[in-house]
């Protein structure tokens, strides 16, 4: 066989930041190669630089044992590369034969698309990679995993034969993704080489035969999946041990702190986003609700945090520690000991502008131990951000002045946990996708805080698209689908399931589709 | 890491200086196609500005007004607004200022009768900011469009009220304000200055860019205003009310442009006249961008502005003083330049 993408010495250099440092590696033909590493270990600049994106510093790249030098994605595209991007990039007011030949219309400028017989040739190559799609229907109205199969279809169509995929399982339910890696081994039956950029580790031995793990923007090592186990991969990629699943002790209960009670969320649209939601949380006890994006999650958030859209309306109750929410701004739920951590922390929890410090006390800078006259107590901010860089591990050089924006992933959500959890007076938070975005190395830490709060007996509502996280986190389990709780797993069943968790994660699977 | 800061900080600094020393090259460039050698310029307008008291004078008096229209703009654009309608405020300013002095009683003492004018002159370009400022949070209407048309109602009203109603007759000015109305001269305080319109409102100017310095960037209150500018999402998770914010963002800037009435009306003319704020509202503009919308900055930033329009004037006998409207133009242009260019 031969090699189907092939880097040597490859350093890719952004002012004084180094993101790839002399990167060897060979893809070979017809399989299907992992790349695996935290945020920010170089794989998706290194992905780009193989689409012709970006242009190497130095180095070589030689594709099917040509040497290339690509200019744009253009000349890419042209030597036979596709790539799928994490977010889709489809039309929504066309349809997806349209979207498919975007670009490549096979028509003078006025002249009339065959879109009837294009519509053949798509229907022609779907059948052929086994996956079946509705070529007349507009992209709007696809689900993620249909307009996924779309990006795909296009690369083929253009007749790619080396297959670029970032993060691809990133937005699909566990019956989506299974059927993603059905096509995948099917293409690569049919001489396609695929490039798999992810950071899950059980996919990459799921369905790689190769994997490269990538660090501080080298690559550690290439090796045959077969070798190699789950926690051998996760050591490699984040260079030392780290605790796949943190230890989470049994949980006791105490009184009752929110109550959802027959929640209705109707948006201006008059689509109904919630159906009689009704669940409760109790002081010491973490409730994940398990769901595929859209079945309401979003709407529930903003009926808990008074964030409600203009137009929008919401009819049952949210009890809070007994006293009714519904109504009520962002900072009067607060005050009454609720905290939030949004899923979209960049554009919801933290000043990307202002230093790690100031970000430390954002929402909370009308405490009175903070204030000094018309300003700040610099001493008492200075002794906060002291503390809290220290409990939680926030790793940054100089939190007074380093804006928050030059930390990672995982070290912005640390300064977000940090603040909202040592709020004063703090009995019920809600944590939405805590662990977007984010490391392993800091995954850990940050799973471990929200079991100490737990054990501090704080009520924590978990929203999460990660499986394994609700899994290893929740003492109770609800399953949202269409605007309603499905199912909910008790306490018991919960503890006593997460034992085997491939079987919990299906059958949670079962609830939420 | 304090390297990061200080080469921050350097930065911050590099972008419009350059800008001013290409400004400045090119424009010389320019007047050596006019036929003139540009040092020659460049030292008349140097000796015209600096070598004499009255010099001085014309350029304090204009760092004064420069300073407030520039802060007109830059405190709005702190929460990410862009006031283009300083002109207008400023204009709405100046006349009631001058009306408020024209009609109060005339035995009402300094500074009582002082302090009544510049409230009036604050209070209507506050007012004909917060017009705008509403309009955006109701109904979402672009602050950009709706100062401009606000620039060309205050023009027209106040150009009505005083054609039609209150200039005196044959004259393009309204009746003078009252005694103790006026704000002395800075030539008749301190000897310094003398002859020119240079009068102690300077010192309203400087204080109210080191008001809003400490109120933006030290106090509680801009921790939330910045917050909102830069982040408004976020801000309403936090709870900061984003739109309290704008329009007190929005009458603080129509403030500081209707307190430049001060320095035109109650130190300089002592009345209103048609045409007497000249486009200074739209200096502002120019003298926030060089200034990064930075209150103390925008000191300096207005006394460049300030020493180019004066010298500019001042060697209109050899170059036409459009030139020197170029080099401001260019200098604006250069700093969008720069800075859109260290964003990629």
């Amino acid at each position: 066989m031969g090699i189907a993408v092939q880097l040597k010495g490859l350093t890719k250099r952004f002012g004084t930041v180094t993101a790839n440092k002399d990167v060897d590696l060979s893809i070979e033909e017809k399989s299907i190669h992992a790349i695996v590493g935290e945020n920010g270990a170089g794989k998706s600049t290194l992905s780009k630089i193989i689409y012709g994106m970006y242009l190497p510093t130095s180095g070589e790249i030689a594709i099917h044992g040509m040497k290339v030098r690509f200019g744009s994605p253009k000349d890419a595209i042209d030597a036979g590369i596709g790539m799928v991007h994490q977010h889709f990039m489809l039309v929504p007011e066309l349809t997806v034969t349209e979207n498919i030949i975007l670009g490549n219309e096979h028509a003078w400028l006025l002249g009339r698309i065959p879109l009837k017989k294009l519509e053949g040739t798509i229907l022609d190559e779907a059948g052929k990679s086994g996956f079946s799609i509705d070529p007349a229907a507009p992209a709007g109205l696809l689900s993620v995993g249909e307009e996924q199969r779309v990006e795909l279809l296009k690369l083929l169509c253009h007749d790619a034969s080396i297959l670029i995929l970032d993060e691809p399982t990133a937005v699909l339910t566990p019956s989506e993704t299974d059927r993603l890696f059905e096509i995948l081994r099917s293409l690569k039956e049919k001489g396609k080489t695929i490039i798999l950029i992810t950071h899950k580790l059980d996919e990459v031995l799921a369905i790689a035969d190769t994997v490269s793990v990538m660090r501080k923007g080298e690559i550690v090592g290439t090796m045959p999946t077969a070798s190699i186990t789950k926690p051998e991969l996760a050591t490699m990629m984040v260079g030392r041990n780290v605790l796949l699943r943190t230890e989470n002790p049994p949980s006791l209960p105490g009184r009752t702190v929110l109550e959802v009670n027959n929640l209705n969320f109707r948006t201006a649209e008059g689509k109904s986003m919630l159906q009689k939601l009704t669940f409760s949380i109790r002081a010491g006890e973490i409730y994940g609700i398990a769901g595929v994006e859209g079945n309401g999650q979003s709407e529930l958030l903003q009926a808990l945090w008074g964030l409600v859209p203009q137009g929008s309306t919401v009819s049952g109750d949210i009890g809070l520690n007994g006293t009714s929410i519904i109504g009520r701004k962002p900072r009067e739920i607060a005050a009454m000991g609720a905290s939030h951590i949004p899923e979209n922390r960049h554009r919801h929890a933290v000043i990307l502008d202002y230093p790690v410090a100031d970000n430390l006390i954002f929402g909370r800078h009308r405490e009175e131990a903070f204030s000094k006259g018309f300003g700040f107590s610099r001493k008492s901010i200075g002794e906060n951000t002291k503390k809290l860089v220290a409990d939680f591990d926030i790793r940054c050089d100089n939190p007074s002045r380093q804006t928050l924006g030059s930390l990672s992933g995982g070290n912005q959500q640390k300064v977000v946990l940090a603040r909202e959890l040592s709020r004063p007076g703090i009995s019920f938070i809600i944590l939405a996708q805590p662990t977007r975005g984010v490391d392993i190395g800091a995954i850990e830490t940050i799973h471990r805080k929200i079991i100490e709060a737990r054990r501090n007996g704080i009520a924590i509502l978990l929203i999460s698209s990660e499986l394994e996280e609700i899994i290893a986190l929740s003492t109770r389990i609800g399953c949202i689908y269409n605007g309603t709780i499905r199912h909910e797993f008790t306490l018991e069943e919960t503890a006593a399931k997460r034992m085997d968790e491939d079987r919990f994660r299906r059958e949670i699977g079962l609830h939420i589709t | 890491m304090n390297t990061l800061g200080m080469l921050q900080n350097t930065k911050r600094f590099i972008t419009p200086i350059a800008s001013v020393l290409l400004a400045f090259l090119a424009s010389a460039a320019v007047i050596a196609l006019t036929g003139r050698d540009p040092l020659m310029i460049f030292s008349k307008m140097g000796m015209a500005v600096f070598g004499s008291q009255y010099g001085l004078g014309q350029v304090v008096f204009r760092l004064g007004t420069l300073t407030l229209v520039g802060l007109a703009v830059a405190i709005p654009y702190r929460v990410r607004l862009f006031n283009i309608g300083g002109e207008g405020q400023l204009q709405m300013g100046a006349f009631a200022a001058a009306m408020a002095g024209a009609f109060l009683p005339g035995f009402l003492p300094w500074p009582a009768a002082s302090l009544i004018c510049i409230l009036a002159g604050m209070t209507a370009g506050a007012s004909w900011a917060l017009l705008a400022g509403a309009l955006k949070i109701r109904f979402g209407v672009n602050e950009v469009i709706s100062t401009i048309m606000l620039n060309f109602i205050a023009q027209g009203f106040t150009g009505y009220l005083l054609t039609y109603h209150f200039a005196v007759p044959s004259t393009v000015h309204t009746p003078p304000v009252s005694e103790g109305s006026v704000i002395p001269s800075l030539a008749s305080l301190t000897g310094l200055f003398t002859s020119s319109p240079a009068n102690a409102s300077i010192i309203l100017s400087l204080g109210a860019a080191i008001f809003f310095h400490l109120l933006i960037f030290h106090s509680r209150y801009g921790f939330e205003m910045r917050a909102a500018g830069l982040q408004a999402e976020a801000s309403d998770y936090g709870g900061i009310d984003t739109s309290r914010h704008i329009l007190a963002a929005m009458a603080a800037g129509g403030a500081a442009a209707g307190l430049g009435a001060a320095n035109i009306v109650l130190g300089y003319k002592q009345y209103y006249e048609a045409g007497m704020t000249d486009g200074a509202g739209f200096a502002g503009i120019a003298v926030a961008l060089l200034a990064g919308a930075h209150p103390l900055w925008v000191i300096a930033s207005a006394l460049f502005f300030a020493t180019l329009e004066y010298g500019g004037l001042s060697v209109n006998a050899y170059v036409p003083k459009d030139i020197f409207m170029i080099i401001q133009a260019l200098t604006i242009f250069l700093v969008i330049g720069f800075n859109a260019a260290k964003k990629r």
